[in-house]
């Protein structure tokens, strides 16, 4: 008798489940949507006009605890200009094989270059793959904007592109959410089209990538 | 403690609350830090005078209405200190200072490279405000103007503390950077001096980027180091690191014999930058713009990383294995040694690498045809380095400082041994120093000494120094100093005559060679005449005593004098030689650069060791890459004979000259003992010190002074410091501040010629001929003055000749001969 009910028991907890709400997630057809203030994949922004807001100052590599950023900083001149100012990060790279995703480079960000995404799907099958550099890590391109090195297109001097910038976050708009996971295998872009993804405002391609690849 | 207390030179005072007996004439700041209380400042520096000029470092004195400024305070009997650490008046002084400072910075931490190491950044954390109450608008200057093309002023964040003014004037003694404008437009801005000719338009604003005259000083780069805020800054290290990525390693100068003790930082590999180490024996804070930015020869795009050999076949170097070069450079090296094997070491090496080669020459070659003389020298010389120099450390920098008077001949303190002329320098303006310089003019460095000049045209020098009644005048004090340059080798009689000068006066005698690894290789043994530890190689007793050392039988090491540099090289010219082996030696150094490279292509075989391609290694047979100073170990002895060891600042699997050549010996079966450093010292200190009488000093006769016929003149020459060295190739930055090429020329010459400043006049012998702008100056009468190997001066090589030597001059460019030549080069 005990036994039988015993069992009953069991199988009840079983059939319970089968009309609670389901946990698993439909990945990587359904991705899910992370909370708006994940941390994820870091953002390099730039300026309204192209120009990149990174002056190489070190300081979020000075502030990880992990020990994953590197970056060494180097000579705007009025012939090449990344940045406004006298100094932009001839490299930069951040190794996800060792960020800890902590955010404290963001605060440690003098010029609000530096930001995070919500983008988590950062698996690479080499750890070389794992170390992006500014080709990955910098916002694409908005309209209006142009490729550095360009002269200064918002002012004479960098004092004008500072005033008001930390008020002036659109420029790393369509970065935040990056609809272009480099993992997004095949399968998942002709499964799932576009819509399957929350997008952001401005959702942008990268410049030469075509829809099928950038899903 | 109270008998201490009561002595007359010291007083009691009281700091914090804890009493301290401090020196008379102290000044309050050095005696609280003593004790351990950091009291905040900016313009305080200990080697320079006290300014007062930035007020940070306000105390509370007892008795004292306001708060006093400690940097300038001395103590007194009796005084009540208190500090920002028991006075709340001082601390809110203190915190009002920095609020100031702070109301014009820009706080450009960010794209400052002083950001992490600033004392302004620090100390605003330590005592300032945590907020600004200032809103107004900051000061604005241009950013930074190029004050010369190393050195960079950024006007906004200098807080005019006026060390760097200070460093200038009291220190280096050029006043090019000065406080100018008044109130609140008062600048730091780039001094209206002519000396070195600017290109500025006058009015003292900067223009086109460039200050209004270069700051022209082969020490500018103490001020960037000196500076407490980013307002100084260097292009070469701009924008490349933070300190906490850098590694700092304490090293040693590899430039020249003045001995520098260094930091190198360094990241990823690469060394970035180079400041001056703190040793106050030797160079105490400062160092020369040439020690802390010529190191860019390391990474050079023409550093040789594998070992090279001459094809058999085609005749071109090759590539090859480790294995296959030793054995090659062994074989050939034992096919040599019948016709005899000459050893060119060079200024450069370490002691250890010296040893190395000293060993090798006399152990696996069996010769004492081994010399690291790379420039113009006699055989005089080398027997009064034997005599006068080789073991000797008599003169130390603090006797330099201390010295009544110094006679200094055939050196030119400034471009050969700086940090002796800052030494020199400190002598004169501080203490009571008289320096007499024996030189065709009296250059702008030996101004700066304040020195009494006794004239000599080149070749003179010897019976000066035997019959001017001044110069023995000078010598006459106690404790009096007489330099020797290493170019008064050239001066037949010169050498000798310094020597019975000192012996006759009583005066201590130094010898100050150019390069850093001059001096310890001839205690190193590499001289055609000396064994390792000063011994003669003609005194069998010494001989016996480095055989036992080096475990050898006694006949091994040949015991007849061999040939020196000169020597060798018309020996292998005239294919006397059976090989050559060759560490970083320059053809274009030696006296006759051509018979040289002669040499080079005559000899059996040559062995070249180097880092970097060059005029040897194009002609070499076996080439092995060997470690620049900053991936090795070592030693270098410094002018005084002073030990500068340094250790490794990167890491690299680049062998040591020691190492490979105790590799080739190990296939000549010889077993030299000379792979590693530390085995090195272990046998250099473990060898005793010799018994063998030490050789008397040369006596050479004066020669008769050359006679110079019409439109011909007696050539005068040094190397200007920042020249076309191999260690300062790829610098175009410290290229640039060097000083111009220039000809000098007395009036007398100047009047014939019909030349007057800026005008082309030609300097020409039978082999060459060289143009340069004339510079009228004080000469000796029929002598002209060129740099040795400066751009468009190259004088060995052009000219193939040295100082002393006759030359024809006439104005204008050469004729159309040579001038088509150049059009066409
Ligand atoms: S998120 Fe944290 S661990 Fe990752 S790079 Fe930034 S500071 Fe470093
Ligand atoms: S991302 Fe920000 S903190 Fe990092 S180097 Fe660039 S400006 Fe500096
Ligand atoms: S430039 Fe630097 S050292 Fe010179 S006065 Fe300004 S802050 Fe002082
Ligand atoms: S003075 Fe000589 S040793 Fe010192 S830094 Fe300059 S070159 Fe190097
Ligand atoms: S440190 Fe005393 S006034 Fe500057």
């Amino acid at each position: 008798m005990g036994t039988f009910t015993g069992s009953f028991k069991g199988f009840g907890v079983t059939f319970a489940h089968m009309f609670r709400k389901v946990i698993t997630t439909d990945y990587p057809f359904t991705p899910p949507t992370p909370a708006p203030r994940y941390h994820g994949r870091h953002i390099l922004n730039r300026h309204p006009d192209g120009l990149e807001k990174c002056i190489g100052c070190e300081l979020c590599a000075w502030a990880c605890p992990a020990d994953a950023i590197y970056v060494e900083g180097a000579n705007n001149t009025d012939e090449e200009r990344y940045s406004p100012g006298e100094r932009y990060a001839g490299i930069y790279q951040i190794n996800y094989a060792r960020c800890i995703f902590c955010g404290l480079c963001i605060e440690a960000c003098p010029t609000r270059s530096l930001t995070m995404s919500n983008e988590y799907e950062l698996a690479r099958d080499s750890r070389q793959d794992l170390i992006f550099t500014k080709k990955e890590l910098l916002a694409p391109l908005l309209p209006g904007m142009e490729q550095p090195p360009h002269p200064m297109r918002l002012g004479e001097t960098d004092k004008d592109y500072y005033i008001g910038a930390l008020t002036n976050p659109g420029t790393s708009v369509g970065a935040e959410r990056a609809p272009w996971s480099e993992t997004g295998t095949e399968d998942a872009a002709t499964a799932a089209d576009t819509d399957a993804r929350p997008e952001t405002a401005g959702t942008l391609r990268r410049p030469g990538q075509s829809t099928k690849e950038a899903v | 403690m109270t008998d201490v207390a009561k002595k007359t030179d010291t007083v009691t005072l009281t700091i914090d609350g804890i009493e301290v007996v401090a020196e008379k004439g102290e000044l309050v700041i050095r005696v609280a830090e003593r004790m351990g209380i950091a009291i905040p400042r900016f313009c305080d520096h200990p080697l320079l005078a006290p300014a007062g000029a930035c007020r940070q470092c306000l105390v509370d004195i007892e008795g004292q209405r306001k708060p006093v400024a400690s940097c300038t305070q001395t103590v007194a009997e009796g005084m009540v200190v208190k500090t920002q650490l028991t006075s709340p008046v001082a601390a809110k002084a203190q915190g009002g200072v920095m609020e100031l400072l702070l109301a014009n910075h820009p706080l450009d931490c960010p794209t400052c490279d002083k950001g992490g190491e600033c004392p302004l950044q620090n100390q605003a954390m330590t005592n300032g405000r945590s907020d600004s109450r200032f809103k107004e608008h900051k000061r604005e200057y241009e950013k930074p103007i190029h004050i010369s093309s190393q050195v960079l002023l950024d006007r906004e964040r200098c807080i005019l503390c006026q060390r760097c003014t200070r460093f200038s004037e009291e220190i280096a003694g050029d006043k090019f950077i000065d406080l100018m404008d008044r109130s609140s437009g008062e600048q730091i801005n780039v001094y209206r001096d002519d000396f070195f000719g600017g290109t500025g338009t006058g009015d003292g604003q900067a223009g086109e980027g460039e200050g209004d005259i270069p700051f022209n000083s082969y020490f500018s780069g103490n001020t960037i180091q000196i500076c407490p805020v980013g307002a100084l800054t260097g292009e070469q290290y701009r924008f490349r690191a933070r300190p906490f990525d850098l590694v700092s390693t304490p090293t040693a100068c590899e430039h020249c014999a003045a001995g520098c003790s260094m930091r190198a930082d360094h990241r990823r590999g690469k060394v970035l930058r180079r400041l001056a180490g703190d040793d106050p024996a030797v160079n105490e804070e400062w160092n020369c713009d040439k020690g802390r930015w010529g190191f860019q020869y390391q990474v050079a795009n023409d550093r040789i990383t594998a070992p090279l050999l001459r094809d058999a076949k085609t005749g071109e170097l090759r590539e090859v294995s480790w294995s296959e070069a030793l054995l090659a450079a062994a074989e050939g090296l034992k096919a040599a040694k019948g016709a005899g094997v000459g050893v060119l070491t060079g200024g450069r090496l370490t002691v250890e690498d010296a040893y190395a080669y000293a060993k090798f020459a006399r152990v696996a070659l069996g010769t004492n045809d081994i010399d690291f003389r790379s420039r113009p020298l006699s055989a005089e010389e080398a027997d009064f380095l034997a005599s006068s120099v080789a073991g000797v450390t008599d003169v130390t920098y603090e006797d330099v400082e201390n010295a009544p008077s110094a006679v200094i001949v055939g050196l030119e303190p400034e471009e050969e041994c700086p940090i002796l002329f800052l030494r020199l320098r400190k002598g004169h303006s501080r203490k009571k120093l008289q320096v007499t310089a024996v030189a065709p003019f009296l250059s702008r460095g030996f101004e700066k000494l304040g020195a009494a000049l006794v004239k000599a045209v080149p070749g003179d020098e010897a019976r000066l120094l035997a019959d001017d009644p001044a110069i023995a005048a000078a010598l006459a004090t106690p404790g009096a100093l007489l330099f020797v340059g290493e170019r008064l080798a050239t001066v037949p009689g010169g050498l000798s005559a310094a020597a019975a000068l000192a012996a006759r006066t009583g005066a201590r005698l130094a010898w100050v060679p150019r390069r850093a690894g001059d001096r310890g290789a001839i205690d190193a043994g590499c001289l055609p005449n000396l064994l390792p530890g000063g011994r003669p190689v003609t005194d069998p007793a010494a001989r016996a005593e480095i055989s036992l050392a080096w475990k050898v039988e006694t006949g091994a090491v040949p015991g007849t004098t061999g040939r020196d540099t000169d020597a060798i090289v018309a020996a292998a010219a005239a294919g006397q030689l059976g090989g050559l082996l060759v560490a970083g030696v320059d053809p274009g150094d030696l006296a006759d650069p051509r018979l040289a490279e002669q040499a080079l292509d005559q000899a059996g075989f040559v062995v070249s060791l180097e880092l970097r391609h060059s005029a040897v290694t194009r002609r070499a047979d076996v080439v092995f890459p060997v470690a620049p100073a900053a991936e090795k170990s070592g030693t270098y002895l410094d002018w005084e004979g002073r030990l500068r060891s340094f250790g490794t600042v990167l890491p690299t699997t680049a062998m040591t000259d020691g190492r490979v050549l105790e590799a080739v010996a190990a296939l000549m079966d010889v077993t030299l003992g000379t792979g590693d450093v530390m085995t090195i010292r272990r046998e250099l200190g473990a060898m005793p010190v010799s018994k063998a009488t030490r050789p008397s000093a040369p006596s050479v006769a004066p020669a008769t002074r050359s006679e110079t016929g019409a439109h011909e003149a007696v050539l005068a020459s040094w190397h200007h410091l920042i020249d076309q060295g191999s260690l300062l190739d790829g610098d175009a930055v410290l290229a640039g501040t060097a000083r111009p090429p220039v000809a000098r020329i007395g009036k007398d010459l100047a009047e014939a010629l019909g030349v007057v400043d800026g005008d082309a006049v030609t300097v020409g012998t039978d082999r060459g001929a060289i143009t340069l702008p004339a510079e009228v100056t004080d000469l000796a009468p029929r002598v002209v003055w060129l740099p040795t190997n400066s751009p468009g001066s190259t004088l060995r090589r052009s000219l193939g000749v040295t100082a002393g030597a006759v030359v024809r001059l006439s104005a204008g460019r050469p004729g159309p001969v040579l001038a088509s030549s150049e059009v066409s080069a």
